[in-house]
């Protein structure tokens, strides 16, 4: 029979946590896997290869955010040095102890996660503004420390060439084999988050991002569970940063300073505060604006500017275009790209009888 | 000899302490007043300072004249932002703000290079180049400057938040939205008076420090400046902010003076945010900040 649902209820607990909230939620995932690990590789060449790899990083990293911010409500303008702390940590051990890339990875983010827990240290106390200009201040001590401390980051400018890594004695190097090194990675960070938020941990946390106080009456331990959230958070950061450094090929601080601190805030917040499925669509959108400002420019621009002025044009023109985006997201849009989404699904999905 | 070093490392600390102050008395203002907190304050000194010395060299306008562009400028700019980004912002969660205006940072750094070139240019204050020498002090005429405008703002504005009744006004405005729209102030005017008033600093900042360091989108790096200072003397009081000013600006001097020769320099720009961190741990408020009491 032919028919159309007029809406989704929920009738149970389980129904109301399942991973797939919609019955059509695993083939639209099947049909993801399939597009992502067999059509993208086999059909976009290495150019667009290369944008999907950098959101694929960009994702875990935004992940990582949003579980801090959007889940427990943390605010963290330190997250890029957290991702060079995991850099640092993989390149010294690829580099001097030659391990190899299913150690470094989870290395980098249990190094991170302890200067992560560290850096959350503060939050016990403030909270708010106090809070943000604090992890502010450790994203400048990170900086400052690995830029001047030789033994970290191995001397010159900084920085550590890091080897390729390898699978079953093969050296991935193109673009296509980082894209199978890169995006099972993300897929697992969503998959951990997914479950991580629907378990007692993540409950736990959006009780405290909700009514700190009422979460502390209601028996759940605020201090630990915000350190948690510190830890968490910087070990997806710490393994975005392996996975930048394994595909940059050097880890470098300069990768990771302030601005790409708010880019992973921008990401966040225009995907949506608190939803998985947002951060990955922001991280997507925040990665690729830069890209689509550049050919938009170098279409429609070269008729208004100057050819000499482009590349300084176009630098200007992604800082507004993008600092009006956010602005333009959190006047009309609050809830981001996710809660977009979601209408438009919702319209489709009992089109053409919404009541 | 070492004392001499020393006493001129404090001097200059003071003075561009001073000069912290200036700017950061913008961020206080308007959180004072509307509880939003401004990360864009550093841009709004760029772009006044971007639009004074854009309008003295593209269009040859005189100092004074550039000056009031550069002032009107700022009152019907921060008027029309307060109008269209930050009063949709009012009650959103604190993140919510602090992202909006880091997007207002970053058009800013777009939009003033864009509009008025990117090179950097002078703000040719009349001020005598030579440094003045009194017994053991040396200073730069416009760190003493800076100075001056800076405690004679404060003390103009101090006056004006404690008599004034625009003022007492304001402070009731900062107080509580809810009882002072019921004791009939127009809660809304006083947002925009707020951040035409911070505006106006920032005028006076960007024209002092563009003077300083020359104007370019440098200039807007001084909002990170400011978050120590605020934070050690607390988001809300005038006082605090002229002794955080002084704390970091001497913090920074002497870190620059005795700890980078060792280290191999740079200590300069996070030595005020470790002390702020430890003032942090022992007063989470701030030095003169009050503390907020949360109910369920």
């Amino acid at each position: 029979m032919f028919h159309r649902e007029s809406g989704y209820f929920k009738t149970t607990y389980q129904s109301d946590m399942a991973l797939y909230p919609l019955p059509i939620g695993k083939t639209a995932i099947a049909v993801f896997l399939v597009v992502f690990f067999i059509i993208f590789p086999l059909v976009l060449d290495e150019y667009y290869l290369t944008l999907v790899n950098l959101a694929a990083i960009a994702v875990v990293g935004a992940l990582g955010l949003n579980i801090l911010l959007g889940y427990c409500g943390q605010i963290s303008i330190g997250h890029a040095a957290f991702m060079s702390v995991g850099a640092y940590t993989a390149a010294n051990f690829a580099v001097h102890f030659h391990f190899p890339f299913w150690l470094t990875i989870p290395a980098g983010g249990v190094v991170a996660a302890l200067i992560g827990l560290f850096v959350g240290l503060p939050a016990l106390r403030v909270k708010g503004l106090y809070l943000a200009i604090a992890t502010l201040a450790a994203q400048f001590i990170i900086e400052w420390t690995l830029n001047h401390t030789p033994l970290i980051s191995g001397g010159i400018q900084a920085s550590i060439e890091m080897p390729r890594p390898e699978l079953f004695g093969e050296v991935l190097e193109t673009q296509t084999e980082m894209y199978f090194f890169l995006m099972p990675i993300s897929v697992i960070a969503i998959l951990a988050t997914l479950n991580l938020v629907r378990s007692r941990i993540g409950r736990a946390f959006i009780a405290i991002r909700d009514q700190e106080i009422a979460a502390e009456i209601i028996g759940i331990n605020v201090y630990r569970y915000k350190l948690l959230a510190f830890a968490i958070s910087s070990f997806y950061a710490g393994v975005a940063g392996v996975m930048a450094t394994y595909y940059y090929g050097i880890a470098n601080y300069e990768a990771f300073q302030l601005p790409i601190s708010i880019d992973y805030l921008a990401m966040v917040i225009i995907g949506g505060l608190g939803s998985v499925l947002g951060s990955v669509f922001g991280a997507v959108f925040i990665t690729l604006l830069p890209f689509g400002v550049r050919v938009f420019m170098e279409t429609v621009g070269v008729y208004f500017v100057d050819g000499v002025y482009l590349a300084q044009v176009i630098a200007q023109m992604r800082l507004i275009i993008f600092g009006g985006l956010i602005i333009f997201f959190l006047v009309v849009e609050p809830e981001g790209l996710n809660k977009l989404w979601q209408n438009i699904r919702n319209y489709f999905r009992v089109w053409p009888f919404s009541y | 000899m070492e004392l001499q070093f020393f006493i001129e490392l404090v001097t200059n600390g003071i003075l561009t302490g001073l000069m912290y102050a200036l700017v950061a008395v913008g961020f206080v203002l308007i959180y004072k007043s509307t509880d939003a907190i401004n990360f864009a304050q550093g841009e709004f000194c760029m772009i006044a300072a971007i639009v004074v010395a854009g309008v003295m060299k593209l269009h040859g306008f005189p100092l004074w004249a550039a000056i009031a562009t550069g002032l009107l400028f700022m009152l019907v700019f921060n008027w029309a932002l307060e109008r269209v980004v930050l009063r949709p912002m009012i009650g959103r969660p604190i993140v919510a703000i602090i992202m909006a205006t880091i997007g207002l940072a970053l058009m800013f750094r777009g939009l003033g290079p864009l509009v008025f070139g990117a090179e950097t240019r002078p703000i040719p204050l009349p001020i005598p180049d030579a440094p003045i020498i009194w017994g053991p002090f040396f200073m730069a005429p416009i760190d003493v400057l800076g100075g001056v405008i800076s405690i004679g703002f404060m003390a103009v504005f101090g006056w004006f938040f404690m008599k004034s009744r625009k003022g007492v006004a304001m402070r009731a405005v900062a107080d509580s939205h809810q009882v002072s729209m019921a004791m009939g102030i127009n809660v809304e005017r006083y947002f925009v008076l707020a951040w035409m008033l911070a505006g106006f600093v920032a005028l006076l900042g960007g024209l002092v420090w563009g003077n300083a360091i020359g104007v370019d989108t440098q200039l807007a790096a001084l909002g990170l400046k400011v978050f120590p200072v605020v934070i050690l003397g607390g988001l809300d009081s005038i006082l605090g902010v002229i002794i955080g000013g002084i704390v970091v600006g001497v913090a920074e001097a002497i870190s620059a003076g005795y700890v980078d020769p060792y280290v191999g320099g740079g200590t300069k720009d996070f030595t005020p945010y470790v002390l702020m961190i430890l003032v942090l741990m022992f007063r989470p408020y701030g030095i003169f900040g009050k503390p907020i009491i949360e109910r369920i």
